[in-house]
């Protein structure tokens, strides 16, 4: 393994785990005042439901990103 | 197959490697045999299997939806008919719950998106090797069945819709009122710069954030679903049914999302504010 390859590999590794960092934050912030939402009003959780899922494609379309553009050079890039 | 032992990294590379139709460096047109060959076509290369399964699947989404609309009748509605109405209405409500103006447009466009790419990105669930395999059988070097995992065809898209904004955006406000709408907020004129800077960057983030999410998505479904495809036969059905079940909520979620911004980036064309 050559020194490029391996370095390349620790960028792989070290996008994917910032923006899963990233995204995991975000997310558990979203469910929780989901939750709260749902508690205080449980006439609202269909309609809470799809506005936290919307707003979860947004929260997590960089950390997706991320993980493609982290899996092409893991895999196609550095072999 | 290739001479001698497949590597993990090549039975990675060869099914992450589109069917590339282009002209050699030497000038002769003709199939990519490579990943090096591909990449020597350069930018006008198609990529066949990607702009064939998109044809044939918006092609089957048109004959369904069309068949059930002329079949359909008030008495005694058939099973297609009941699915495909409860798919308008779902459409119909998010529409009306996020579009504001009057187009007509709007909706079919929405209707489109959504299936088209639910489509698109069903083919995900079908077992990595079954299509590719078959096609090597009748010759067919390489084959990459989600179109969706192609970046080509959700930037395709993704521009469709960018040009639909500005389309709307500047009948909607004028010309002179979308240029205004982008030089002049969030501050005033004396900061014009600025403001054409930030509202520049708003703009196309658009289209790049709506491309790239659903690529990003779709890429890393599939290459997890190669990953555990190199697994052994016991370890199969362990991780791949897990993550086929998770993953026909991404392919939903990810349709419903681009949907739905989609309509939202309508309404904010549409909207003649301030």
């Amino acid at each position: 393994m050559t020194e490029v390859q391996a370095t390349l590999f620790l960028a792989g590794s070290i996008l994917m785990g910032l923006g899963a960092l990233g995204a995991a934050v975000g997310i558990g912030t979203l469910g929780s005042k989901y939750l709260e939402g749902v508690a205080r009003q449980p006439e609202l959780t269909s309609m809470l439901r799809t506005q936290m899922f919307i707003v979860m494609g947004l929260v997590d379309a960089v950390p997706m990103i991320a993980v493609g553009i982290s899996m092409y050079i893991i895999f196609a890039v550095a072999g | 197959m290739a001479q001698g032992e497949l590597t993990a990294s090549a039975y990675i590379k060869h099914h992450l490697q589109n069917l590339t139709f282009g002209q050699h460096p030497d000038g002769t047109w003709g199939i990519a045999h490579g990943a090096e060959q591909a990449k020597e076509m350069g930018f006008w290369a198609f990529h066949v299997d990607t702009l064939g399964f998109s044809f044939v699947l918006g092609a089957l989404f048109l004959f369904i939806f069309a068949k059930a609309a002329k079949r359909a009748t008030v008495d005694a509605p058939s099973g297609l008919q009941n699915f495909i109405e409860s798919v308008i209405d779902f459409i119909d409500e998010n529409v009306r719950g996020s579009f504001k103006g009057k187009n007509p447009m709007v909706a079919p466009l929405a209707l489109t998106t959504f299936i088209w790419i639910i489509l698109m990105n069903t083919m995900d669930l079908v077992p990595v090797d079954w299509l590719p395999y078959a096609a090597q059988l009748m010759g067919v070097e390489y084959l990459k069945v989600v179109p969706t995992t192609d970046p080509n065809a959700t930037f395709g898209m993704a521009l469709g819709i960018f040009l639909l904004i500005l389309f709307f955006s500047v009948k909607e406000k004028g010309f002179g009122g979308f240029v205004g709408e982008l030089t002049l907020h969030p501050f005033g004129k004396w900061m014009l710069p600025f403001n054409l800077f930030l509202e520049g960057v708003n703009l196309l983030a658009k289209p790049v954030s709506l491309a790239l999410r659903l690529f990003g998505n779709m890429y890393a479904g599939e290459m997890i679903f190669i990953l555990i495809a190199l697994l052994p036969w016991y370890a199969q059905w362990a991780l791949s049914l897990p993550w086929a079940i998770f993953h026909i909520l991404i392919v939903l979620l990810q349709a419903f999302i681009f949907m739905t911004l989609v309509i939202v980036y309508m309404d904010m064309a549409h909207q003649k504010e301030h």
